[in-house]
């Protein structure tokens, strides 16, 4: 027999109370918050192409060029925003439309980073930095490789 | 000794007195409806100290010195110091039991802590063993949510359900001897599993213990919610106060509409401070029963109160390996006469 924990079937008290709880609880405001999402969302990628755009023409660089210092420096507000306490407060309305642009990124480093800068810089900062970013770059990694090997077989 | 009611219910023969009580309180709990029954209120959610752990020790020692200064008592009087706290191992208890140099005994029982301690207290008191008994309990919004869930600069979304733990200690000295409201019987709950996995709906998940409780409670002690003048559960927050007057109008018969309230859902202005569901972690209650609750006996205008904190007893651990999350309440009566 199975012990897994998920794998335990309810019981049938335990069933109709889950149902009682799903039936009284509020769903999370899908529209308001998909519709936040989109509003802030088109933000950052507007104040992205703010920045690649004074790149381009203040430094003389092409479209692809400006984006790497563009990005950056979107890593930069966020970070910043995260240090001076602004970010969470706002990511409360925005939602998915700050955390998945690189501004989420940036945020999810720079405050377990700072959460942890009492444990010391060892076993505090050095290794508590990445841990909400760890999957993010683990699967990302993953994935291109799966990506890349795809490309390599059937295009090439 | 106590007599036995029914299955889990005891009755001191002697009803021990809480003589004192102390509460300090954060930032964000300072700006809430019950502010000015609070003995401290900090302006900074560090209280001066370099980590959020630091801090909370520093409120739970802050509760304990103006628990025991109120009645003049020195921590040596003391027999016993019964603490417990949400963070790992216990840590607020145990450095604060350091500087109080009490004899400790260190519990565990999540947000229900406060009923806990009052309810050990009550044995140890009623039993013979102790005089005097401190029992304190505390809980940090940052160290829990550092804990439990993200770091505190994280920006995520929050559910309706998630609820707001709220930063601040609160301490009570309970005594055989003196004046002051007095425990006259405490049911011990059992632990309730009811399927719930979602940490961002502890008040759903705990609502059935504290209805069992209640149900247990009034059947051993033949008391109908009415013989209160108030009854409160810990931190059940909007919806869990809701399933728990459900559960217990299925389970046990019994009408809580009229003299019912949650801990969790009295600390914050619920319209105005953005906490979803309402409040959370061990200060709930002892800052609403310690503090605001105490004062209100004291001054007449309350005479009977029946407190079930409620507690959720799973860890991250726990919860990301699937397991679904246990809850307990305990039940204390307090009665002023």
């Amino acid at each position: 027999m199975s012990r897994d924990p998920k794998k335990k079937p309810l019981t049938v008290e335990q069933k109709r109370y889950t149902e009682l709880v799903s039936e009284l609880v509020p769903k999370p405001q899908y529209g308001k918050n998909a519709l936040l999402a989109f509003l802030f969302g088109g933000l950052v990628c507007v104040i992205g192409q703010l920045f690649t755009d004074i790149y381009r023409l203040a430094f003389g660089m092409s479209s692809t060029e400006a984006g790497n210092p563009a990005v950056a420096t979107m890593i930069l507000v966020g970070s910043l925003l995260t240090g001076l306490g602004l970010f969470d407060k706002i990511a409360r309305y925005a939602g998915a439309g700050l955390v998945v642009p690189v501004t989420g990124f940036a945020n999810s480093v720079v405050a377990s980073a700072l959460e942890f800068k009492r444990e010391g810089l060892v076993f505090g900062v050095g290794s508590k930095m990445f841990m909400l970013a760890g999957s993010v770059i683990t699967f990302g990694v993953v994935t291109a490789f799966i990506i890349g090997l795809i490309y390599a077989i059937f295009i090439l | 000794m106590a007599t036995k009611l029914g299955k889990q219910t005891y009755q001191p023969d002697n009803p021990p007195f809480i003589i004192s009580t102390g509460t300090v309180a954060g930032p964000f709990e300072g700006q809430g409806p019950l502010k000015d029954y609070f003995d401290h209120v900090y302006t900074d959610t560090l209280a001066g100290e370099r980590s959020f752990e630091n801090a909370e020790k520093e409120m739970m020692a802050n509760a304990c010195f103006t628990c025991l200064q109120k009645v003049n008592v020195t921590p040596q009087e003391v027999d016993f110091y019964l603490a417990g706290d949400l963070l790992n191992q216990i840590i607020s208890a145990g450095f604060c039991a350091l500087e109080l140099n009490i004899p400790f005994l260190g519990i565990y029982g999540a947000c229900s802590t406060s009923a806990e301690g009052l309810a050990l207290a009550a044995m140890l008191v009623d039993g013979g063993f102790a005089k005097l008994v401190l029992a304190s309990t505390s809980s940090h919004n940052s160290s829990a949510e550092r804990q439990y869930r993200y770091p505190t600069e994280y920006g995520v979304h929050r559910k309706p359900t998630a609820q707001w733990t709220v930063t601040g200690a609160g301490a009570a000295l309970v005594a055989g001897y003196g004046a002051g409201p007095r425990i006259t019987t405490f049911t011990v709950g059992k632990v309730v599993d009811q399927g719930i996995k979602d940490p961002m709906n502890l008040g759903a998940a705990m609502a059935p213990a504290a209805a069992a409780t209640m149900v247990q409670h009034f059947a051993d002690t033949g008391r109908g919610p009415e013989y209160y003048d108030l009854i409160v559960t810990g931190d059940l927050g909007k919806f869990g106060r809701e399933l728990a007057v459900i559960t217990c109008a299925s389970k046990g018969g019994f009408d809580l509409s009229k003299n019912y309230n949650d801990c969790g859902l009295m600390i914050y202005d619920t319209e105005k401070q953005d906490v979803h569901a309402g409040a959370s972690g061990c200060a709930s209650s002892a800052l609403v029963v310690y503090g605001y609750l105490y004062r209100k006996m004291l001054a007449g205008e309350l005479k009977k109160i029946l407190l079930v904190a409620t507690g959720a007893l799973h860890s991250v651990t726990s919860f990301q390996q699937g397991a679904s999350i246990p809850a307990i309440a305990h039940a204390v009566s307090i009665e002023m006469e």
